[in-house]
């Protein structure tokens, strides 16, 4: 025999003992905040974080640390709703927040009038990533429905991201000055001509740079200027097309969180961090349109301007939208079975 | 009483059957040829298989860990963030396994020693962990200790937190492994039958003395492999881990939902560098199955001819 039972049987109950013990006893540092946000402003909030944590401690003398947790914004509006104890809520949609205010209190309901811009400190929209000199051509929402052209896109039924790119051809199509039903027959090529559909945005964009599927990827901004510093990206171009849906991600503080916490006054100060200078300046460095008109001025080469529309605008928010063409025998499920 | 003397059998049947195809083909020399044919093709058919499947991912994974150099794959598996990922990881094995341990044990000889009223329908159940898909089981402890869960208003007003905690990461793997060690003693126990207790006990040994010098011997290999199926799918389980876990960077990621992270954030390298430990546990832990393999059916086999 290896080990004596006896000896055995001992530190196994001693390890029984102590360590259920060990990992409930969970204490927070003097101050921490939990920043619960969606997939693309990783990169973002590290250095949001960071710039701010050294703000704080020059300015009040209080060391902070702000811990993240990323993942598909509708995800992570359920996680809060069912305890995740996030002091701040960074989301792809004020639709998610609106969820956590509606569905579990923790947040009051007038919360996207407690901050400038709808509380939408960035902002960006939907464009196209195509290959070295557009050999496709790609230049309007059109050029995607044209026979032999190869889309990537996700899929709508699960991913926010692929949601904005459909609302984005649609409402393009009726600024346009067309009707419902061209919309619908274009996104029905659309997606005719789309080989994958991943379940996510990130796995879109994987598909496109690093397996070089694909003619053109219907892409976030942001995550389209971030792919092209990837080591795979090089060779990409990005195409802004003349009219496309101006996302609003949307922050907020969860006010019974920070209540029972007491980090309000850390939590206030950190979302009025992303308004400041140097937080506009950070989103702009991370490929997130700024809102402060000022420092879009100095990033005016990398954000072309365009004809953005509102989701509010041309679909009268997200909940008619997601009902009209995203839910159970919606418009998507009928052109999808085209 | 059928029904619960199955897996026994099962593993009788098994444990026999490699000798009775060895015998069947030496007494037909004439089929030789072709058998020998058809079993080279199946052999061939296997490797292409397991290499394909198997050994290029493997390599695929080393490969990639170690394109930028030894320095990055250090530098990786060095970050605070894989550190804490280890860390929780290790956690998560060092509460999981003694539970599975004790828990396993008092199953297997409650179970393979006594029969009682409601004992099939115990043995179906240490089997729910497996026929429940780990999504499923990681929702399940949500609604249990989720904010608006059973038990959440309670444990969120004495501010205990168990989901998108490290407890919840604990519970749910808990939850996945507990099968493991359980269903490796029970058939033990059950063909060892109570003879060599009695004739302990009739030699005047107490309890406790019985337990560690008769019982617990006997199905030591089958505790061993056991553990070390739990410990695996301790460290590997994604699933039900990922549900509850809140994802918060350096507190609530274990190894597997680093990996995911890492890989999302376009950091190839790394994410494939955390993936080489994970793999190398696989392997030492690969080893170590077939060493315990071994020993436990010789274990078995012995007692079948005594």
């Amino acid at each position: 025999m290896i080990l004596k039972p006896r000896t055995l049987f001992s530190i196994l109950a001693l390890l029984t003992a102590i360590a259920p013990g060990a990992s409930f006893a969970q204490t927070y540092p003097a101050v921490t905040l939990l920043n619960v946000s969606y997939d693309p402003t990783r990169e973002l909030y590290r250095d949001v974080n960071l710039a701010f944590q050294k703000k704080w401690l020059s300015e009040k003398g209080q060391t902070i640390e702000i811990r993240q947790s990323h993942g598909g914004s509708g995800k992570q509006a359920r996680s809060v709703i069912d305890g995740l104890e996030a002091d701040v809520v960074t989301l792809a949609l004020a639709h998610d927040i609106d969820m956590i205010a509606e569905k579990s209190g923790l947040i009051f309901r007038n919360w996207q009038k407690r901050l400038p811009r709808n509380s939408s400190p960035y902002t960006s929209t939907i464009v196209f990533v195509v290959r070295n000199g557009n050999p496709k051509g790609i230049h309007d929402w059109a050029d995607l429905a044209r026979p032999g052209i190869s889309v990537i896109t996700p899929n709508p039924k699960t991913s926010g991201g692929a949601r904005w790119n459909y609302l984005a051809a649609w409402g393009a199509t009726l600024k346009a000055g067309k009707t419902e039903s061209d919309a619908k027959a274009l996104l029905a090529s659309i997606f005719k001509n789309a080989p994958v559909l991943d379940t996510g945005a990130r796995g879109s964009t994987m598909t496109f740079v690093e397996r070089k599927m694909g003619d053109v990827l219907i892409a976030w901004e942001n995550e389209a200027l971030m792919a092209k510093e990837l080591p795979g990206g090089s060779g990409l171009e990005i195409v802004v097309p003349p009219r496309s849906i101006l996302a609003e991600p949307a922050v907020a503080l969860v006010d019974a969180v920070v209540e029972k916490r007491k980090t309000r006054a850390q939590a206030e100060a950190y979302l009025n961090f992303l308004y400041s200078k140097e937080g506009q300046e950070l989103a702009a460095r991370h490929h997130f349109r700024p809102g402060d008109p000022e420092v879009m001025a100095r990033y005016a080469a990398k954000f072309p301007k365009t004809g953005l529309f509102t989701i509010d605008q041309v679909f009268g928010g997200w909940a008619a939208a997601t009902k009209k063409h995203f839910a159970d025998g919606g418009i998507f499920d009928e052109i999808s079975r085209k | 009483m059928n029904a619960t003397r199955e897996p026994l059998q099962r593993v009788q049947a098994t444990g026999g059957k490699s000798r009775e195809t060895s015998d069947s083909t030496g007494m037909r020399r004439s089929r030789a040829a072709s058998a020998a044919a058809v079993r080279g093709g199946l052999i061939l058919a296997a490797i292409l298989v397991m290499g394909w499947l198997l050994i290029l991912p493997l390599a695929v994974v080393i490969g990639e860990a170690l394109k930028l150099g030894v320095r990055a794959y250090l530098d990786a598996i060095r970050s605070p963030e894989t550190v804490a990922a280890m860390k929780l990881t290790a956690l998560v094995v060092a509460v999981t396994l003694p539970v599975n341990v004790l828990f396993g044990l008092a199953a297997g000889w409650a179970i393979g020693k006594f029969r009682f009223p409601g004992r099939s329908v115990l043995v179906t159940l240490l089997d729910l962990p497996f026929a429940v898909s780990p999504v499923v089981a990681g929702m399940l402890f949500v609604f249990l200790y989720g904010r608006t869960g059973l038990f959440g208003p309670w444990l969120f007003d004495h501010n205990l937190k168990v989901i998108f905690a490290v407890p919840g990461v604990v519970l749910a793997t808990l939850f996945v492994t507990l099968p493991f060690v359980a269903r490796e003693v029970i058939p033990l126990m059950e063909s060892a039958g109570n003879e060599e207790e009695e004739a302990a006990r009739v030699l005047g040994a107490g309890f406790w003395p019985i337990f560690f010098r008769v019982t617990l011997p006997n199905v030591k290999w089958a505790l061993l492999y056991g553990s070390l199926l739990a410990a695996a799918r301790a460290v590997g389980e994604f699933g039900a881990v990922s549900v509850v876990s809140g994802h918060i960077r350096g507190e609530t990621n274990t190894l597997p939902l680093h990996i995911e992270i890492l890989y999302n954030e376009y950091q190839f390298q790394p994410a494939f560098a955390v993936a080489s430990l994970l793999s190398l546990f696989a392997v030492i832990s690969l080893a170590l199955h077939v060493l315990l393999e071994k020993k436990r059916l010789t274990g078995t086999a012995k007692r079948g001819l005594a």
